[in-house]
């Protein structure tokens, strides 16, 4: 199997779905002939022209009200936005319009084929206005669906089922995982299910969750932890909203346990609402309280971009703090 | 694209130096300007859009006062904005996508969407299509190419760019037109919208229907320009304003736009300049920011008196049609509401369907849930409670053992 980055994952997704159905379109801030300013839709202008992929003007509400539009009238859209900071301008055409399209119209109308691609995330010293996680602003909103992958493999298989959902789904891409992420990626067509979270690796004293490029960083933080003689297990919940509550429940009554890891400011994190929902669920069999380890309730630092961020460290001590409750 | 003529002093263009003519055809009294000449409408079609115009003001009238009455929550009048609306829905192809703002229901009408089916949305009965999911006037039709109405303001305008831009690759040969009001034009979405449409050369016409105020605010204090229409030269688009109350004059801008957009590919806006007779909206009280004699002055350039005067010189009206025509549709209109509003309300289910193409497992417990919270207090959820007739009985069951 052929070994390839995340950019490179999701271009062959975008080249796949483009080239089974002539109704996918790909169109964005110079996404055209320069192929993104991450190169993620290289090429496909010169395979599938300049009317399935194209540069849009400077202008994110303009995107996806256009792309709201054509994913109405039985097109496939697949609109990038830049950066995920950007997508505050679209904001309203993306909860009060995408989301409810189906809903408040009975069905007449659906928007379902459109995907909204963008990069987010910190660890690649952007700044505030280059690193943020807005993924819980639009978990709040019935209608949507939220999907972050971990690695080339699954952004892959994730994009291709987000696109052929029947829902909206805006698909947040870890940048700082776009080049560092290596692994081996089928050539062929594949799809993850959406809404299903992935126990990554088994355990039985304590659940680590989080999603995207957390996932790399859990990992290092588990290893640790398992040297210290604890068994962790590990999800990744791929899919925010809507999200999978038995996998991480069934995980959370065998170790009793749970720590959550997210970049986001803590509060009105995602993570507060996995946690209010596994304490309903899982109350009796909780040891220890349930850990948050996420960025702090402040914009998102430059130069102090490693104190911000959740890192290894903190989420090994998150996981001794609840061991030793 | 951009000039090359140079100046070598700093001789700044005034942005007041610009005016926009208003092209109009029709007089008052139902007589054609000097020089004008009639588009070619035929008796068929110039009464099958008065009747609308006339449809339209009936089912207005009544529903305000339904309204007034506490049968109805809200409701939105197109009074005094017929012409622009139904003159321009009749220009079009039947199949054309029509993305409309809210007051727009004359376009509707047009097409053919009936009093029964503006009255189950109004009610938002088991007969409504979206469910009883949104305010009173928020119609929709795919069957005639309607999109449903959403309350946001200007949202639907890069929309209908978006749908255009499918249509075109599609290549049907068919077009979007969207409405809005001169107060929609000072969303970003609009300048969104037209931006990307002259840059794509996407078949759609932008409508605005300038009725002089959005909400209370008049135009001069949202907007210092000359209206809407000198915006189209910054984005090098096609544009036309006419007399919005000039159904012949509406109808002959729009039919040439169409052929502009679809066989050229040029998106046009088009300004109507009209008068909102009525007020914004149910809630509203125009007595609060405008003037009784400013709305009379406007109410002697009624839309349906013009054509119904150019009509009778055509000889194709009289006023004996025109009472009995005014008469059929009150009693169509109060018959109707009656039955809709008789109608049961849509299932309980239908609060958690649609969210997601299928019912996710969170929404499924949430509704199982609610039902059961139903079960013990129906006399407090009426509307809900009838869709859990059969299971009522066990309410008892259920408080014996300490409910749910």
């Amino acid at each position: 199997m052929p070994t390839i980055n995340m950019l490179q994952a999701i271009n062959q997704a975008l080249d796949i779905a483009m080239a089974e159905d002539e109704r996918v379109l790909c169109f964005g801030e110079d996404v055209g002939g320069f192929g993104g300013v991450f190169r993620a839709t290289s090429h496909l202008q010169e395979k599938y022209g300049k009317a399935r992929c194209f540069n849009t003007p400077l202008v994110e509400q303009g995107i996806i009200g256009f792309a709201n539009g054509l994913a109405a009238q039985g097109s496939v859209p697949v609109a990038e936005i830049q950066f995920a900071d950007y997508i505050y301008p679209a904001f309203d055409q993306i909860v009060n319009e995408t989301a409810k399209y189906r809903y408040r119209s009975g069905d007449l109308f659906n928007v379902g084929g459109l995907t909204i691609r963008t990069p987010y995330g910190g660890g690649i010293s952007g700044g505030h206005y280059h690193s943020q996680s807005p993924e819980a602003y639009f978990a709040h909103t019935p209608g949507l669906k939220i999907v972050v992958p971990r690695n080339p493999y699954e952004a892959k298989g994730l994009l291709l089922a987000s696109i052929r959902d029947p829902d909206p789904v805006l698909f947040f891409e870890p940048k700082r995982l776009y080049r560092a992420a290596v692994g081996e990626v089928p050539e062929e067509d594949y799809q993850l299910p959406l809404s299903e979270a992935e126990v990554t690796k088994e355990g039985s004293d304590i659940t680590v969750l989080g999603w995207g490029a957390q996932m790399e960083v859990i990992d290092k933080a588990v290893e640790m932890a398992e040297k210290d003689g604890v068994s962790c297990e590990v999800i990744d919940l791929r899919t925010i909203l809507p999200w999978d509550e038995d996998t991480v429940a069934e995980s959370v009554l065998k170790t009793g346990r749970l720590v959550i890891t997210h970049e986001a400011p803590r509060t009105g994190g995602f993570a507060g609402e996995i946690s209010a929902t596994i304490q309903e669920r899982c109350f009796l069999y909780l040891e220890s309280p349930i850990q948050r380890v996420t960025g702090l309730d402040t914009p998102f630092p430059l130069t102090l971009e490693k104190e911000y961020l959740p890192d290894h460290l903190k989420i090994y001590e998150a996981i001794r703090a609840a061991m030793n409750y | 694209m951009t000039t090359t003529a140079q100046i070598h002093e700093p001789d700044f263009l005034a942005g007041d130096e610009f005016f926009i003519p208003t092209y109009s055809v029709l007089t008052q009294d139902g007589t054609l300007f000097p020089g004008a000449t009639a588009p070619d409408l035929g008796k068929e079609k110039a009464l099958r859009i008065y009747h609308t115009m006339v449809k339209t003001r009936v089912l207005d009238e009544r529903m305000m006062a339904a309204q007034r009455q506490g049968r109805l929550s809200f409701y939105m009048q197109c009074t005094g904005e017929e012409a622009a609306v139904i003159g321009s829905a009749a220009a079009l192809d039947d199949a054309d996508m029509i993305m409309a703002q809210y007051r727009e229901q004359g376009a509707l009408m047009y097409r053919g969407f009936s009093i029964d089916e503006f009255m189950n949305q109004l009610f938002g009965n088991e007969l409504d299509y979206g469910k009883g999911r949104q305010m009173p006037v928020h119609y929709g039709s795919r069957k005639l190419h309607y999109m449903t109405i959403s309350s946001p303001l200007a949202t639907q305008i890069p929309q209908a760019t978006g749908y255009a831009y499918g249509q075109k690759l599609a290549g049907n040969g068919n077009c979007t037109i969207t409405y809005f009001g001169e107060g929609a034009a000072s969303e970003g979405d609009f300048h969104a919208a037209l931006n990307m449409a002259a840059v794509h050369e996407v078949p759609v016409i932008f409508f605005c229907r300038n009725n002089g105020y959005a909400i209370s605010t008049p135009s001069v204090e949202q907007f210092a320009a000359d209206g809407v229409a000198p915006r189209a030269f910054g984005y090098r688009m096609h544009v036309i304003r006419v007399d919005g109350n000039d159904v012949l004059a509406v109808y002959h801008a729009t039919e040439r736009a169409r052929q502009l957009v679809v066989e050229h590919n040029k998106p046009v806006l088009i300004e109507a300049m009209t008068y909102r007779l009525a007020a914004h909206s149910s809630s509203d009280d125009p007595s609060g920011y405008r003037s009784r004699k400013e709305e009379d002055a406007w109410r002697e350039k009624d839309p349906l008196r013009r054509m119904q005067a150019w009509l009778e010189h055509q000889g194709w009206w009289d006023e004996e049609e025109e009472k009995a025509l005014q008469d059929s549709l009150r009693r169509e209109v109060l018959e109707t509401m009656k039955r809709a509003e008789k109608r049961p309300p849509p299932a309980l289910d239908t609060l958690v369907t649609e969210v997601y193409a299928e019912v996710t497992p969170a929404l499924q417990h949430q509704l199982d849930a609610l039902k059961n919270h139903i079960r013990h207090y129906p006399e407090a959820y009426p509307r809900g409670a009838r869709f859990l007739d059969t299971t009522l009985q066990e309410k008892d069951a259920d408080n014996e053992q300490g409910g749910a």
